[in-house]
């Protein structure tokens, strides 16, 4: 494939799903749109992650790519396609560190593949950071305020 | 002369390069000449300095020595409304010396 | 006031032993600084000119005893014995070792106090009304509105990264004591035809190097949609905000470049689509918080005094505010001492105010952006007592919006980004109008200096705003006039060239003497420059 692109299984680090790991060459939000057989696809921080929202039931994975772990977009990314009802692999790539990961499980990652390899110590400690949140997110959690007020929300 | 200074990263202090180690006494700093870059790059990766950087200053007569851009010279004695917070409480001109 | 419930006091416990961890790992070298930097902002925690500065919260500038009492203690245990107050109505620590931090943050948590997100490209503490609760004219109390915007945004998943900062702002009056506008989100709680409660939203304010007062975004959110309205706006943001610029990354740039209406469709449409996904958290919280915003027992009492003593009479004048009881007034205590440095206070200063707070104020104080400190419930009856140990400690200034009262950033004494000083231009503005007995005759003039263009001192809000400016590796200033932060909001505009130190002193003095010549009845000098324009100050200043 002309424009393939994207990490491999072996670059994922951190994975939060049973099943097998897609090894799917992905194509870009633009390829996407236009092949009708592609099956993973990565979206960079300018890409608007809606215009793939036709396209969910045939994408086993979709990789979000962070260049700097300091441009925040893949965040909204994320919980735009949970959002949206994706059940696929949603897989932060790049410029991941331990600091980014607790709030990146909230926005509906479930898995990591981070440029530098990070220590698996503090990466544990980092996945559990929060007891309890705030706000809801897409992670399913129940927050704060819901569990205040005995879950009714 | 360029001069090398940064902050000490434990404790957040100004220090000055003194050509074997790092003073809170610009008066310490010695010209590093073209191996500035080089000295900033290993010290600052072994931690004994942190966000450093090259500043031009001058060595004057009496050996002091006084960096060219008012921020450093700051930087160098403390602030100039709290004397009794800088490096010279007692000195009356050192606050003088800053503008 | 909000008292923590087990669940807060987990995330702020929580918070402190993320940031030690943090620190271990840059102090053994496995973050470097480029890493390290972004984390310990969102922990308030800078390198400036001579230390590490901690910057602490003060969530809507409401703080008790016991809160004050321990942010003097920790100035002077781990800083030098004193803390500066800032236009956020935070608290900041100028000389703090990195080493100590963790130690600060845990010292911090036992009283229900942190420094999250007091820096960082994320949602910052949230502002409010200084006389929130105690003024005459409040619709309702804002900082129950406050309270779940700040649980809303401490640690927001979505929003950590954003393209810049970003400030709230929640007030529930007519008059705007929090310069709301000037907020990259202004909240104003109003009633609408119906009687009913609800959010006026305005968003794209800000100071800085392209000043802009926010527009209305919407005029009417149900509370009950409140915080979901909030997400709207911020993941638009937070998605189209620009990124190539920092200069150009605040939302206010946003709105500008899209236009308002655009910016309103793309939240009206993220609006619809966030209230399917259930984001608000359920009704009863806000009915939870509320309680803890409700009225001291308040006593009737007299409600007039003795104004025998001249210096007491003036310093009610000057600095008490009408309170919703007509017994009580907010009393403002003043951190601008002639000659002194706006906003600081010692140690033993800060546990005076705590106590003083217990004995007169129900336990409560507030921080104004101002940098001044409020006690908002004090008995008409007990003034003079307080009034009197506050002379003592220096703490009685009756300067409340004078040109004494001024505003001034830290700048280049202690500040990394300034190009000039401003603190000492603000001392010697103090002494001069003071000893001349020119303070007075001038009334209300505010004066705000910034020692850079990122405005922490609000220049361009003052009725006089003077910023710092580097000119060749010297100190220069520039003038501008006619700003409000107030509900007439304006922005300042610039006289013309720039002066030395000696030079915009001088040029203080000249405009605040035309408008003596100029002014009819009781126009403020706002109102005179509003009248009569630019031109006959620049004649004076450069005529």
């Amino acid at each position: 494939m002309d424009n393939a692109l994207g990490t491999s299984p072996d670059d994922v680090q951190f994975r939060f799903r049973d099943d097998e790991v897609a090894d799917h060459a992905a194509v870009t939000v633009d390829a996407c749109c236009d092949q009708t057989n592609a099956t993973a696809v990565r979206i960079e921080p300018g890409d608007d992650a809606r215009v793939l929202l036709p396209f969910l039931d045939r994408l086993a994975l979709v990789e979000i790519n962070f260049p700097s772990f300091g441009d925040g977009r893949g965040y909204s990314s994320a919980r735009i396609l949970r959002e949206a009802g994706f059940t696929g692999e949603l897989r932060a790539v790049g410029d991941v560190g331990v600091d980014q990961l607790s709030h990146m499980r909230r926005c509906g990652f479930d898995a990591f593949a981070p440029d530098k390899p990070l220590n698996e110590e503090d990466a544990a400690r980092a996945f559990a950071m929060w007891e309890n949140v705030y706000q809801r997110a897409v992670d399913g959690r129940r927050t704060i305020p819901q569990i205040r007020h005995g879950d009714r929300a | 002369m360029r001069v090398l200074t940064g902050n000490d990263l434990k404790t957040g202090d100004v220090i000055w390069w003194t050509g074997e180690g790092w003073s809170r006494h610009v008066d310490d700093a010695v010209d590093a000449g073209d191996s500035a870059e080089q000295i900033l790059a290993t010290e600052e990766a072994a931690l004994r300095v942190n966000v450093p950087y090259v500043i031009e200053a001058t060595r004057e007569d009496d050996g002091s020595v006084r960096p060219a851009h008012i921020k450093d010279r700051i930087r160098a004695l403390g602030p100039t409304v709290r004397q009794d917070l800088t490096l010279k409480p007692k000195d009356p001109e050192a606050i003088d010396w800053v503008i | 006031m909000y008292k923590y419930d087990s669940y807060d006091q987990e995330m702020v416990d929580a918070r402190v032993e993320e940031f030690r961890d943090q620190a271990r790992r840059r102090l053994e070298g496995s973050l470097s600084e480029d890493e390290f930097k972004p984390l310990r902002l969102m922990n308030g925690l800078y390198l400036q000119l001579h230390a590490y500065m901690l910057r602490v919260a003060i969530p809507y500038g409401t703080l008790n005893s016991e809160q004050m009492t321990a942010l003097g203690d920790i100035a002077d245990k781990y800083d030098r014995g004193y803390g500066h107050f800032t236009t956020r109505q935070n608290l900041q620590y100028n000389w703090i070792k990195l080493e100590d931090t963790a130690d600060i943050l845990a010292d911090l948590a036992k009283v229900e106090m942190h420094a999250i997100q007091t820096s960082g490209n994320c949602i910052r503490n949230i502002s409010s009304d200084h006389f929130a609760g105690a003024a005459h004219d409040e619709l309702v109390d804002p900082r129950p509105y406050a309270e779940l915007m700040r649980q809303w945004s401490s640690f927001h998943p979505e929003f950590t990264y954003l393209p810049r900062k970003f400030k709230i702002c929640v007030i529930a009056s007519e008059k705007d004591r929090a310069a709301m506008r000037l907020h990259d989100i202004g909240v104003q709680i109003v009633k609408n035809e119906a009687g009913e409660l609800g959010a006026r939203f305005y968003a794209g304010g800000g100071m800085g190097r392209t000043p802009m007062i926010a527009p209305m975004i919407r005029d009417f959110v149900p509370l009950d949609q409140l915080i979901t309205y909030a997400e709207a706006c911020l993941r638009v943001y937070n998605r189209y905000g620009r990124r190539d610029n920092k200069y150009k990354a605040r939302i206010k740039i946003l709105v500008h470049e899209l236009g308002r209406d655009e910016y309103v469709r793309q939240v009206e449409e993220e609006f619809a689509h966030m209230l399917e996904q259930g984001v608000e958290p359920p009704r009863e919280e806000l009915e939870r918080i509320k309680p803890f915003f409700a009225d001291p027992a308040f006593e009737d009492g007299p409600k007039t005094l003795d104004r025998s003593d001249p210096d007491f009479a003036l310093w009610v004048d000057r600095n008490t505010n009408r309170h919703k009881h007509d017994s009580y007034v907010s009393a403002v205590i003043s951190l601008k001492p002639v000659g002194g440095i706006p906003g600081d206070a010692t140690g033993d200063q800060m546990r005076l105010m705590a106590r003083l707070a217990k004995q007169y104020s129900f336990d409560e104080l507030r921080i104004m952006h101002t940098q001044n400190v409020v006690l908002p419930h004090v008995k008409i009856s007990d003034l003079h007592a307080l009034w009197t140990e506050l002379e003592a400690a220096g703490l009685g200034s009756p300067n409340m919006d004078s040109i004494e009262d001024m505003i001034a950033c830290p700048g280049l004494d202690y500040c990394a980004l300034a190009n000039a000083r401003s603190i000492p231009l603000a001392q010697r503005i103090s002494e001069r109008f003071n000893a001349s007995g020119k303070t007075e005759k001038l009334g209300e003039l505010k004066l705000k200096i910034s020692g850079c263009i990122n405005a922490c001192g609000h220049h361009h809000a003052g009725h006089i705003g003077i910023l710092g400016v580097d000119k060749k590796g010297l100190e220069n200033y520039q003038l501008s006039l006619g700003g409000s932060e107030a509900e007439d909001t304006s922005l300042a505009k610039i006289t013309g060239p720039g002066f030395t130190e000696d030079g915009v002193i001088e040029a203080v003095d000249k405009v605040t003497d035309v408008y003596l010549a100029e002014r009819e009845g009781e126009e403020r000098f706002l109102d005179t420059y509003r009248r009569i324009g630019m031109a006959p100050f620049k004649e004076a200043l450069y005529g």
